[in-house]
């Protein structure tokens, strides 16, 4: 039975939003909740006797921790207890017990397991306090000593140290064996160009601190309001570490305030407060400061290199894509970097390759849009580089090369409405009116330049439960363990069920974030629309038939030879397709069947020998206009035009919302975000959000975001196929092109600050 | 955050005596004002007053004219406030240009114009208590010197620290020449803005010549600085639009007379430093000068001379360079605000 658990506070739509479509503009229904404040996260779940978590972290990169003078600490009234590697509760030793759903090959980090530090900002101790700022105080005077070792933090030092990825990480697949001949081909070919690409380590920085709030019951049951983009994940994790069965841990995620994929695995928050509840048999709260959310996973610095031959023509002979990335000494953190260069273009000479070096820093781990970011932002920055060699239009050479099947895996695309993203954004732009040379455009004194760049991303699609109960009193409630971490997961599902079952959407109600709920990936990849509405549409479609057998048995029924296709579900009511006047209200339906509910549970297995078929991917085309003053190398992102081919758009205003703000990432990516580190101490300088830089409002200027038709059934029976990351990829490149475009310089790395525009 | 004891007195003379109260000289009591920068650095563990004595309660909010028909901006003054008074805006555009050009709505909404002059400096190794920093651990030693640089001075520092001062409100008051006012228990004084802030030497702990027990209550601006009204422009040069400090910024105000020639000039960097960089010199050799560009980069090597990078941010100079240039060329043309409602000719030419 799955009835709504009230401290979810599930949100429902406002009164009066009435019936909605597939594809209709609605305001997001936890849209109240959250400005008004009644949303709950993580930090603010209320506890009795709650004991507060102040987390020490090291000022060593690597060696040993040989102990800790916490008298000065123990003494600060208030405090109760210190938890270090020698006073901690058991925990398992093994490997896999920390193994959360997405951890790549190797050993992950076990905090507070033991005396070795590996990383600069390691979590050390954990100190407990009646109060946090009795608990933050004494964090300060706990004074660890070290047994310091020499440490390796800096990527272009150990280039020599590149090795294959070790291991399987759901969403990474190795580059491709080559196809063809690709240095001969190039070797051989009349127009080439080779350029090298970097960028730095980069942190998500969502707005919600991470926090786990652990509330513990009489019974011992620890409910868990933690900030993942998985209930289920971080049940699992924290069922394992501590030997804690399932029944006796619930995490919830009602309300997320951003991850972006650093709520994809359990950060160390949630280990060290379920620690200490375990320790003082009492309720725990620890909230990281935004400071400490740069002591976890990042984006990898990576390194890359293109080489791309054409003919006269502009015909591909040779593509060539190789990246070095960084990860831990721990695990091997993959990505997709290099692969998306053999997907885009037509080309018969495809050489791809992927390789780690093992550095002294936390193991990476993925970030909107993971290795697409950087590695479709080289492609398309070579892209542009060829096309100035081949005195071609960029769009025009894309248009020449574009690839009708998979390159690689020569397999048809599912659906791929790319020339139309080409086509309707080129038109919006208007391309048509871009002078070919670069610094051709000026005002004032500011050179002007338009560029853009191919996007694309996987579409895909997990397995998913859920479950459908409809209320005798009319009200439809619709479950699974889906996250919503600002992305709109409230607002589409309510949406699919409500379309489906034809009732107002505000007698509709989607809950989520609890790990007890029916089994739901976690949200990632651009998956949840495809995975968990496909389940929600199924669910209300196994309750549409459960309905009408109900329909069929009542006393003289107008339905009783009525077969599923002949009825439909619309305005609030059964009816037959053929005779809509011959119709039962839902609510007069089960009070007249005896039933004060009817509950069904689906479960949602992809078609994959279906999906197998065909490569499955989004695509986008990305057009915008920059003003450098070349003086001082400012650049200001002044036109944006996005358009998107990622399937049927369910909930129009949520997806725009997702790509207008992957756009905003794109400018900052491009322009703004860098995690600068120190190598000589392995430590990152700019941890805090007044210099770590991301886009603020006075860098956004018009963004235009186009949705091209597409319909996608292979990926998913919504036709649907996902807007999380689409929406940044490409769009740096496209602003490094326009950069090139106004200035003639050309800048390969990010971010394009202006020290890299004027030394160009 | 250390466990601090707090007092808020709404008189002066008591503030006075409450800053002196158990004075110790490893946790200095400390006045509190906006708190946008003190609070901070506290909870970073940065600075561990034992005492807070909170001023917002004395009468130090005004801004008003003085008797010789200058300005007078009161200590608790906020700085958004400061930034629209009309007075400001119409005498001193120089002064909101550079306020409107820090921080964000809200942080100017709190920040005092007194808490401003003594903002601590953004350098990471400053703010990171987990490594060596002689302006925090006198004698411990300078992280910054060879590490992550693209921040630091150009000029005037020295192998002991390389930080800059981040204020922008500080660069127009060191071009118009202010005056600040200060009080403690042992008596007043008046400090010239030149001499305000300091050069971190082998002591690069103390920012500024002001005494511990020292109350900032006013800062006064010269009758004679409305002078330049119609010619005065802030740049500032920053890795993104808003809300980020200064790599580098120029504040230049210029007196023309009917014939175009420049009689006054006065010009300050910020963001090179561990002050705001004024040289008397340089604006020299505008003094009865006809503008032109030959001339402008003149002023700015004389500005810049010695400037010496740290590696990573070896570009200020270059930067520097391009944007008194710019400035000064804009200056000539007329003022620039940085107000929302848009300026006259000299927004066209900097944009």
């Amino acid at each position: 039975m799955t009835e709504l658990i009230e401290p979810l506070k599930t949100p429902t739509a406002e009164p009066g939003t009435g019936m909605v479509q597939p594809g209709m503009s609605v305001s997001r229904v936890d849209g109240r909740a959250k400005v008004t404040g009644a949303a709950r996260y993580a930090a603010e779940h209320p506890a009795a006797d709650l004991a507060y978590g102040v987390v020490v972290n090291s000022t060593i990169t690597k060696g040993r921790i040989l102990g800790f003078d916490l008298a000065d600490a123990l003494r600060v009234p208030g405090v109760i207890d210190i938890i270090t590697h020698s006073n901690r509760p058991r925990m398992r030793p093994f490997k896999l017990s920390y193994k959360d759903m997405t951890a790549p090959g190797g050993f992950p980090f076990r905090p507070l397991y033991d005396d070795v530090v590996f990383y600069s900002g390691q979590p050390i101790a954990l100190v407990l306090a009646e109060t946090f700022e009795a608990a933050r105080h004494a964090a300060t005077l706990v004074r660890p000593d070290y047994a310091v070792e020499p440490h390796e933090t800096e990527l272009a030092a150990h280039l020599h140290r590149a090795h294959d990825p070790h291991g399987l990480k759901a969403g990474f697949a190795p580059p491709p064996k080559e196809k063809g001949h690709a240095q001969a081909a190039f070797d051989a070919a009349p127009v080439k160009i080779e350029a090298e690409f970097h960028s730095g380590v980069e942190h998500h920085n969502p707005m919600e601190l991470f926090a786990s709030t652990v509330i513990r019951e009489a019974d011992g049951h620890l409910t868990i309001y933690d900030k993942t983009q998985s209930s289920q994940n971080s049940r699992w994790y924290v069922s394992h570490v501590f030997g804690l069965s399932s029944r006796k841990v619930t995490v919830r995620n009602p309300y997320v305030g951003g991850a972006f994929g650093s709520g994809l695995r359990p950060q160390y928050q949630l280990p060290l407060a379920v620690m200490a509840a375990l320790k003082l048999k009492r309720s725990v709260r620890v909230v990281l400061t935004r400071q400490q959310m740069f002591t976890f996973g990042h984006r990898p610095e990576t390194r890359q290199a293109i080489k791309l031959a054409a003919e006269r023509d502009g015909t591909l002979v040779s593509i060539q894509h190789d990246a070095v990335a960084e990860t831990s000494r721990r695990e091997d953190y993959t990505e997709v970097v290099v692969n998306w260069s053999g997907q885009l273009y037509a080309c018969d000479n495809i050489r791809l390759s992927y390789h780690l070096v093992d550095l002294d820093n936390y193991t990476p781990i993925d970030m909107r849009a993971p290795g697409a970011a950087h590695g479709v932002h080289a492609l398309e920055i070579a892209m542009d580089e060829l096309s100035y060699a081949l005195q071609m239009d960029p769009l025009a050479l894309r248009l020449k090369n574009y690839a009708e099947i998979d390159p690689t895996k020569n397999l048809p695309f599912s659906t791929k409405a790319l020339r139309d993203c080409y086509t309707q954004g080129a038109a919006r732009f208007g391309w048509d009116q871009r002078p070919a040379a670069p610094r051709s455009m000026r005002k004032g004194n500011e050179w002007v330049g338009w560029g853009m760049a191919t996007g694309t991303w996987d579409a895909m699609q997990m397995f998913a439960r859920a479950s459908a109960v409809l209320h005798a009193d009319g009200r439809l409630v619709v479950s699974s363990a889906a996250t919503d971490i600002g992305t709109g997961t409230y607002t589409v599902m309510a949406m699919i069920a409500a379309a489906s079952m034809g009732l107002p959407m505000e007698r509709v109600t989607f809950q989520l974030g609890d790990s007890t709920l029916p089994v739901a990936p976690i949200e990632g990849g651009s998956s949840h629309v495809t995975t968990v509405g496909s389940a929600v549409e199924g669910a209300c479609e196994k309750l549409q038939k459960r309905l009408l057998k109900l329909a069929k048995a009542l006393p003289d029924s107008p339905f009783a030879k009525a077969k599923i296709d002949e009825v439909e579900f619309a305005d609030g009511t059964l009816r037959l397709r053929a005779r809509p006047e011959v119709r039962i209200e839902l609510p007069q339906l089960l009070q007249h069947a005896g039933e004060a509910r009817v509950e069904v549970k689906y479960l949602m297995l992809p078609d994959a020998l279906k999906q197998r078929k065909y490569q499955r991917a989004t695509h986008s085309a990305v057009f915008c206009e920059v003003h450098v003053d070349e003086d001082f190398g400012t650049v200001r992102v002044t036109r944006v035009v996005s358009a998107i081919a990622a399937g049927k758009i369910i909930s129009a205003k949520t997806a725009h919302s997702q790509i207008t703000g992957g756009v905003v990432w794109g400018i900052s990516q491009a322009l703004h975000e860098e995690t600068l580190q120190d190598h000589r101490l392995g430590r990152f300088m700019n941890a805090n959000f007044a210099e770590y830089h991301v886009a603020v409002n006075a860098d956004i200027h018009d963004i235009e975001v186009i949705f091209v038709e597409e319909d996608d059934r292979v990926v998913s029976r919504l036709g649907a196929k996902g807007v999380g990351e689409i929406g940044l990829v490409g769009v740096a490149a496209a602003v490094s092109n326009a950069i090139y475009h106004a200035t003639g310089r050309r800048i390969r790395d990010t971010p394009i600050t202006p020290d890299k525009v004027i030394a160009a | 955050m250390n466990p601090f004891a707090y007092s808020a007195p709404t008189d002066t003379d008591a503030a006075l005596v409450a800053i002196q109260t158990d004075f110790n000289d490893s946790m200095p009591n400390r006045f509190l004002a906006g708190g946008t920068n003190l609070v901070d650095l506290m909870k970073a563990d940065v600075m561990h007053p034992a005492r807070l004595v909170d001023v917002n309660g004395l009468p130090l909010d005004a801004i008003s004219e003085t008797a010789d028909g200058g300005l007078q901006l009161g200590a608790l003054a906020r700085n958004a406030d400061t930034a629209y008074h009309p007075w400001v805006r119409t005498r001193y555009p120089l002064l909101t240009a550079a306020i409107l050009a820090g921080a964000s709505p809200q942080i100017r909404n709190m920040a005092s114009n007194g808490g401003n002059l003594l903002q601590r400096t953004r350098c990471h190794y400053f703010y990171d208590v987990g490594v060596p920093c002689n302006k925090r651990d006198p004698g411990s030693g300078c992280s910054a010197i060879g590490g992550v640089t693209r921040q630091h001075a150009i000029l005037g520092a020295s192998s002991h620290c390389i930080a800059t001062h981040p204020s922008d409100l500080c660069v127009a008051l060191a071009a118009l020449g202010a005056r600040v006012h200060v009080q403690s228990a042992r008596g007043e004084r008046e400090i010239e803005f030149a001499d305000f802030h300091r050069l971190p030497g082998d002591t690069p702990q103390h920012d500024t010549t002001l005494a511990a027990d020292e109350l900032i209550t006013q800062i006064t601006l010269p009758a004679e600085a409305a002078a330049f009204a119609a010619h005065s422009v802030y740049l500032k040069l920053r890795d993104r639009a808003s809300y980020a400090f200064a790599l580098v910024s120029v504040a230049a105000a210029l007196q023309l007379d009917d014939a175009g020639r420049i009689t006054q000039a006065r010009i300050a960097l910020g963001g090179v430093a561990h002050k705001p960089w004024r040289k008397p010199d340089a604006e020299a050799l505008l003094h009865g000068a006809l503008p032109h560009d030959a001339l402008f980069a003149r002023v700015a090597d004389a500005l810049l001379e010695g400037a010496q990078g740290q590696g990573q941010n070896d570009f200020k100079i270059t930067l520097a360079h391009r944007a008194i240039i710019r400035v000064l060329q804009s200056a000539v043309v007329g003022t620039l605000t940085n107000r929302d409602e848009g300026d006259a000719s000299a927004e066209e030419s900097l944009q």
